[in-house]
């Protein structure tokens, strides 16, 4: 048990005991789900079921079914991938950059932000696969596999086959890292089955835990392993949105062919991240009544992330209209002119809106710490990233070097039916996520509750 | 037990060892019949496995295509091997000498016949194109009587008893057609009127010349056209002529225009072309100097020129000319040019062109640029039609033949012959498809489509040229003039014959006839050349400058119809080449629409291709069409293409629609006139025009359009105006080096070849036909409307086509750059793949499906491509093409691609280049079958590749020569020698051709987007304007 500061806030409050943390915690996976969560499965599925038809529809067709064209040969596909992938920073951001600071607060909302990583990067993943044109070849040709055409190799040289490795690397690794944390939870609800005399459900968590005893030698390793894996992932976080970045940065595009894309693209990437893991544990807080392990303290933490990295991002922003002024360049001028004031503005303009100028309001203490203000908050930051992966990949193409080849992007029903699949998705999987596994991170929360002693001594001096 | 030697054996043999017992001893069954150890439990379960899973296979039905091969290999046909045959292209008045190539029987290019000196080599796009129509679905598979299927001994027999009652009764017979340049079938009409005597010929063409014929007979007293040398002329001046695309030889004279528009560091010389025109037309936009004018100012302007000469020639002035800008500029420039100078006009009135005839003559241009060699491409008689209409209408006629004609939908009075033919009582059509006419005609004798016949044309006097099949008929045809043999009671029919004892008898001058004949059909062309007429002009140029005052009056809106240089006078509006080819001003395809200037059209919003449908009233007729928005356009005037709103074409042609603007040209003084007052509205119904190109200014990108005018270009030591330079740390003086010398590799070589190609922007007229060559030699998928709406046309080689805008330097601004300029300065780019040496298309794929060739080329590997489109993104050209559908066996694009999804239609492609499947990128490959055939060819001769061996079919297409394409590495090479290109040294400090980079010093020369270091493999040559450097719009 821990040694409480005086000086710091609890993090948890609500002088929860080590009991109850198992008990709020896994209850929600023994006990039925409730109505709402039917009701939001039912809408989750309705949904991934028709964003699936659209998908059955393209691979049917061709890509041909989305408003892409010759000049414009990526919109919501890429930016539908970049967007989740960027939300799918903070899970591991979270549980590997902030275990490396010490940063215990993380514990409480780890677990669920872990969860919505991998969601989110199976989602990103849907579209490179989907936007190619012949799929069926290219699943496997982008791997480096031998061969019988002799020596035939996927391009090293390719951004694309960089992003393949990266986002392949950071999948395994967060699945793996998630997959760890949940074992001696897992257990716990083993043996909470067991004492309840719930046979199957004991078996299923005996074998998903892998029969976790909790023997102190295997907690010992359980340890070192999140160690480990903490450290491996560290870098994932930083590499896995560069190599994004660069699939834009190392071509020779105006409003691609930027240096500054890899911080930029992270910050963003982390920003949006939080966002998302905002939003959704806002709902979970409520609907699973987990005041008191996701405090205000917690949001307000978070938002302060929000702040800082929706700063870096205006920066760069600002930093883009300066370079494509400063460097004289006229294609790099022209590109920006047309993002600020082009047929494609309004996008531009309400990426600056959501990602620039809302994430200030969090300097103010009431906005930040108000459970609405920051929901909603949270939704237009997400909504001003998706635009600014829009406004990079669109308006960078249909203006670029050759005016004769100029055009304009629109999605069809294809684009919107594609992004609404990984939407579908993304909430069936976090719901049967949200019923079935637990939320929060008990083993790693029960070392911040309170020691007993502790809160007499509170109790007396009150 | 030791003691027992009892032996048991199992035979004499066991006891007596003997050998052949020995051998078997290991054997159960000794020498049993052999066991078959083939069968083992093992091949029973192999055997099993695969006879089901053939059973399995063989219930998945798999497409049966029956691949029949030759019994006894006819001559001459190599599998794989292309046979050429020279031949000729007539359509009505149109002609190109031909060279067509064949495949394994079929013909799948048509190519330019440089042994012609009428068309020099040079093609068109409906010249092109034509290679399609001969696979058309909706051709006529067999006669039809009655509108029904018949044979042609049925249709025969029918046809001799009818025209053999109308013959006995009196009746008047009609033959009617284009204007026909076959001498032998000329000879054939009169074999034919030598039967029927009260059949009658009557002559028509669509784009009528009948107002020239006119006016030269009035003015040298034979109504004929002259040859024209738009080569010869310093100054040109053309009213309202859009001699590029729909003049009188359309081809000759842009081969001759360029040649005088060519400029190199000998020849620091060029013309100067003054244009006054009303629609922004394909000549006007190769203009110095263009004004706008109304249609019915054309004959007061050519009057007014009249007066400005006739003031320094000396004569007296005639009438009331009105002054135009840039008028008088034209008028020095002629006159101070004299003997070198032409002026033409595109009005279709005796009088206009009788003024013309005047200028031209007070200039001296007779014998010098307008030469006395007629040509026979339009000798339509305007009159002669009318009264044969109105003979119809009256039910004068018993009997009429169209021969290959279709005047109901294209002959301004159709719809009235449409009425009368109801009382002619023998309607006899023979055109290879039912056409509008057709449809109406009771009998239809379908013709062959050209390529299956023969046939012979005589351009210009003296000037023959003959036609071979180069496939025997696809369906059951027949030449329309052994048709009209047989009606006629003739015995001798064999149309080919006729025509070998024809020019055997016309043109053989004695030696071995056979080697003779073979010659001419080897060089499909025979010249003798006659003595020129000498023409002496003695025109009343008064009296025709007071007709125009009399017969034009300015109404608020006026309109032209005119011949576009797509589907050109519609005749082939069912050949999807030329519907999905850009036109080559507006770049629309697909669609009819209206031509209005940017003012008239309101708040159209000019980029954008959403438009306003218009309400036009013309000539008593109402239609509506969509709105384009033109800059150039004339103020208050409308531009409506013809050749379009066809009613029975087929699909292609139908599903275009539009409206059929021969409908409203009216006769003025005696000829069609193709403009006249109108009514126009813009309604309130919205319309999406297809375009290729949405945004049509070059923001004055000069690393994409470099121009200059000719005093500039003349001056000692001209250089480019815009050199991109890249500043570096190093310690020369300025620290700028040239983009190409940064690189990160040094030293790269081409051992072999080097491929490059150079564009010269001066000559390119914008013509389009390399467009279509390309389509057609490289199997290009042709998506239709909706899809170039949705910006996916498949076109490799696509002409970029720029308007200046009216910005200025000192008060530069991207939103005004981005509109074109009223009267905007025109530009063509013909862009393709640059084959990049550093292409960054190359890097970016994931599977290596884009790679570089040894020889410089930039390749596709279809195979291995999976469709990311990250090259295409990355292409700074923008050249990649995206196949986002599957466009081949794919009932969606039937229409629009039958050469992938018709058997007929898949009979063009061509075999040497896949076609390409759904998800892959596809782009222009520098003809890499053509470059590879080439090496093949010299490898099997043991000899290295001749520079002109290899052509590729945009280059073979131009017929300006704008397009040239070789080996860099070979310094004699005429690419080489034109560009001036210099090695470069390598690590030894030793210039070494083989080396990547290249230096071109042809001043002229540059590379788009050279400072992005892409080092392109094409070379573009600046275009140069013959105006003074104030005049010269320069965005």
């Amino acid at each position: 048990m821990q040694v409480a500061s005086s000086l710091r806030e609890a993090l948890i409050t609500g002088g929860k005991t080590v009991k109850d943390v198992s008990h709020d915690i896994s209850r929600h996976v023994e006990n039925k789900p409730t109505k709402l969560w039917w009701a939001a499965m039912a809408v989750s599925v309705a949904v991934m079921a028709y964003g699936f038809y659209c998908l059955c529809y393209l691979l049917w067709e061709g890509v041909g079914v989305w408003g892409l064209n010759k000049t414009v040969g990526w919109a919501w596909d890429i930016t539908n991938f970049v967007w989740w992938v960027g939300i799918g920073h903070a899970g591991t951001l979270i549980s590997a950059i902030l275990l490396l600071f010490r940063q215990r607060w993380r514990m409480s909302i780890n677990r669920a932000a872990e969860a919505m990583t991998i969601f989110a990067v199976i989602c990103a993943a849907t579209f490179p696969f989907a936007h190619m044109g012949r799929l069926w070849l290219g699943f496997y040709w982008v791997f480096p596999l031998p061969n019988t055409w002799g020596s035939l190799w996927a391009n090293f040289n390719s951004p694309l086959l960089w992003d393949v490795f990266a986002i392949s690397t950071y999948f395994t690794v967060s699945l793996v890292f998630w997959y760890m944390g949940l074992i001696p939870d897992f257990a716990v609800i083993r043996d909470r089955a067991v004492v309840q005399g719930a046979k199957i459900r004991a078996q299923v968590y005996n074998a998903l835990s892998f029969g976790w005893q909790g023997g102190a030698k295997t907690w010992m390793r359980y340890e070192s392993v999140a160690l480990i894996l903490a450290g491996l992932s560290t870098p994932l976080v930083l590499s896995v949105h560069t190599i994004v970045s660069m699939d834009f940065a190392t071509s020779v595009i105006p409003g691609w062919h930027t240096t500054i894309f890899p911080p930029y693209f992270v910050a963003g990437a982390i920003f949006s991240g939080f966002a998302m893991v905002l939003t959704l544990l806002l709902i979970t807080r409520k609907v699973f009544k987990l005041e008191d392990y996701i405090t205000i303290y917690h949001i307000e933490l978070m938002n302060i992330i929000i702040i800082i990295t929706g700063s870096i991002v205006g920066i760069a922003y600002i930093t883009e209209l300066f370079i494509a002024w400063y460097s004289g360049v006229e294609y790099e001028g022209y590109a920006f002119y047309n993002r600020v004031s082009g047929p494609f503005a309004w996008s531009y303009w309400s990426m600056m809106t959501c990602n620039v100028i809302s994430p200030q309001l969090f300097w103010i203490k009431k906005i930040r710490t108000s459970l609405v203000a920051t929901f909603v908050l949270s939704i237009i930051v997400n909504i001003g990233m998706w635009f600014e992966r829009f406004v990079i990949i669109v308006t960078s193409l249909h203006r670029d070097y050759i005016p004769s080849s100029w055009t304009m992007f629109s999605p069809t029903m294809y684009d919107i039916g594609e992004y609404l699949f990984t939407f579908g998705f993304f909430f069936t999987a976090f719901l049967l996520f949200a019923k079935f596994f637990p939320v929060i991170n008990m083993a790693e929360v029960k070392s911040i509750v309170k020691v007993s002693s502790l809160e007499k001594k509170e109790n007396a001096s009150h | 037990m030791e003691e027992s030697k009892k032996i048991y054996w199992k035979g004499l043999e066991q006891l007596t060892n003997d050998s052949e017992f020995v051998k078997h001893a290991d054997n159960e069954f000794g020498q049993a019949p052999e066991e078959n150890t083939g069968h083992s439990r093992r091949d029973f379960l192999r055997m099993m496995g695969f006879g089901m899973s053939a059973v399995a296979l063989a219930a998945c039905e798999a497409p049966i295509r029956k691949a029949i091969p030759y019994v006894n290999k006819p001559m001459d046909v190599d599998p794989s091997i292309a046979n050429y045959y020279a031949s000729t292209y007539t359509n009505g008045g149109d002609y190109c000498s031909i060279v067509v190539k064949v495949r394994e029987g079929r013909p799948i290019k048509v190519d330019g016949n440089s042994l012609s000196s009428v068309t020099k080599g040079g093609t068109s796009a409906q010249v092109e194109a034509s290679v399609l129509s001969l696979y058309d679905n909706s051709r006529l598979r067999a006669p039809k009587a009655f509108n029904s299927k018949t044979t042609w001994e049925n249709l025969d027999k029918i046809i001799i008893d009818k025209l053999g009652s109308v013959a006995t009764s009196g009746g008047k017979i009609a033959i009617v057609s284009n204007t026909i340049l076959s001498p032998s079938t000329k000879a054939t009409i009169d074999k034919f009127k030598a039967k029927y005597p009260s059949a009658q010929h009557v002559v028509y063409d669509q784009v009528s010349a009948y107002g020239i014929l006119k006016a030269n007979e009035e003015s040298f007293g034979t109504a004929m056209i002259p040859s024209y040398d738009f080569s010869k002329a310093n100054v040109i001046v053309s009213i309202a002529s859009d001699f590029l695309t729909s003049g009188v030889s359309p081809i000759e004279a842009t081969k001759q225009y360029a040649q005088g528009r060519e400029v190199g560091e000998d020849k620091k010389e060029m013309s100067r072309h003054y244009q006054f025109e009303t629609i922004l037309s394909l000549t006007g936009a190769n203009a110095d100097y263009r004004t706008m004018i109304r249609p019915s100012e054309e004959g007061a302007v050519g009057v007014e020129l009249y007066n400005l000469i006739a003031a320094k020639a000396g004569r007296a002035s005639v009438g009331k000319g009105k002054s135009v800008t840039y008028l008088e500029d034209a008028a020095n420039d002629l006159w101070a040019s004299r003997g070198k100078a032409l002026v033409v006009a595109g009005s279709n009135d005796k009088a206009v062109q009788v003024v013309v005839n005047g200028i031209n003559d007070m200039l001296g241009s007779y014998g010098t640029t307008i030469l006395g060699t007629p040509v026979n491409f339009r000798q339509g008689n305007d009159e002669a039609m009318a009264n044969f209409i109105k003979d119809a209408e009256a039910g004068n006629v018993a009997a009429v033949i169209f021969y290959n004609c279709n005047p109901v939908y294209d002959h301004p009075m159709g719809a009235n012959l449409a009425e009368g033919l109801k009382k002619v009582g023998v309607k006899i059509s023979t055109a290879y498809k039912e056409d509008e006419t057709g449809t109406l005609a009771d009998f239809i004798a379908p013709d062959h489509h050209y390529l299956e016949a023969w046939n012979d044309a005589e351009p210009k006097k003296g000037y023959y040229s003959i036609a071979q099949p180069a496939i025997s008929p696809i369906f059951k045809s027949r030449a329309a003039q052994e048709s009209l043999l047989v009606w006629a009671g003739e015995t001798n029919v064999d149309y080919f014959e006729i025509l070998k004892n024809n020019w055997k008898s016309w043109f053989f001058t004695g030696g071995n006839f056979q080697a003779w004949w073979d010659k001419c059909l080897y060089d499909g062309v025979l010249e003798k050349p006659g003595a020129e007429v000498a023409l002496s002009f003695a025109g009343n140029v008064s009296a025709a400058a007071d007709s125009i005052a009399v017969n034009y009056k300015a109404s608020e809106w006026e309109f032209v119809a005119y011949e576009n240089g797509t589907v050109g006078n519609g005749s082939q509006a069912n050949n999807p080449l030329l519907q999905e080819l850009p036109d080559p001003i507006t770049k629309a395809v697909w669609d009819h629409y209206v031509t209005v200037s940017a003012k008239d059209a309101g708040d159209l919003d000019f980029r954008e291709a959403k438009t306003l449908y218009a309400n036009l009233k013309i000539n008593g007729k109402e239609v509506k069409l969509p709105i384009l928005v033109q800059p150039g356009q004339a103020p208050r005037t409308i531009g409506i293409p013809l050749g379009y709103g066809r009613t029975k074409a087929g699909k292609v042609a139908e599903t275009v629609g539009g409206a059929n603007a021969y409908g409203f040209v009216t006769m003025v003084n005696g000829s069609l006139s193709f403009s006249g007052a109108a009514d126009f509205k813009a309604s309130e119904e919205t319309y999406q025009i297809a375009t290729t190109q949405t945004h049509h200014t070059y923001m004055g990108r000069q690393t994409v359009i470099q121009e200059t005018v000719l005093s500039e270009f003349q001056q000692k030591d001209w250089q480019r105006e815009y050199q991109p330079a890249v500043s570096t740390w190093s310690d020369q003086e300025d620290h700028k080096v040239k983009p190409g010398e940064l690189s990160m590799w040094k030293g790269h070589h081409y051992n072999n070849h080097h491929w490059g190609m150079a564009i010269d922007l001066n000559t390119c007229t914008g013509c389009a036909a390399c467009v279509v060559a390309c389509n057609v030699e490289n199997n290009v998928s042709l998506v239709g409307r909706e899809e170039v709406i949705n910006r996916r046309e498949m076109h490799w080689l696509r002409i970029d086509r720029y308007y200046s805008s009216a910005v200025q330097p000192e008060s530069w601004s991207w939103k005004q750059a981005e509109a074109a300029a009223e009267n905007p300065e025109v530009v063509f780019q013909p862009m393709l793949c640059q084959h990049c040496n550093n292409a960054p298309c190359e890097t970016v794929c994931p599977v290596a499906a884009t790679t570089h060739s040894t020889e410089g080329l930039n390749q596709m590997a279809y195979n291995r491509c999976i469709g990311t489109r990250y090259c295409a993104n990355n292409c700074p050209y923008k050249v990649r093409r995206f196949n986002w559908f599957k466009y081949h066996d794919n009932q969606q694009f039937a229409t629009s691609n039958p050469a992938m999804n018709t058997d007929l239609g898949k009979m063009v492609l061509n075999p040497d280049v896949t076609v390409r499947s759904r998800g892959v990128m596809e782009k222009c490959s520098f003809c890499v079958q053509r470059i590879q055939n080439g090496k093949l060819g010299a490898k099997k001769e043991r000899r290295p590749l001749q520079d002109g061996e290899v052509v590729t079919a945009c280059q073979a297409a131009c017929s300006t020569g704008a397009i040239v394409f070789g080996d860099i590495n070979n310094p004699d090479s005429k690419i080489s020698k034109l560009l001036k290109i210099r090695p470069t040294k390598n690590k030894d400090d030793k210039e070494d051709i083989t080396l990547v980079d290249k230096i071109a010093d042809n001043p002229r020369a540059y590379q788009v987007l050279e400072e992005i270091g892409v080092k392109p493999n094409i070379w573009y040559l600046a275009k140069v304007r013959n105006k003074s450097k104030v005049e010269a719009q320069v965005n």
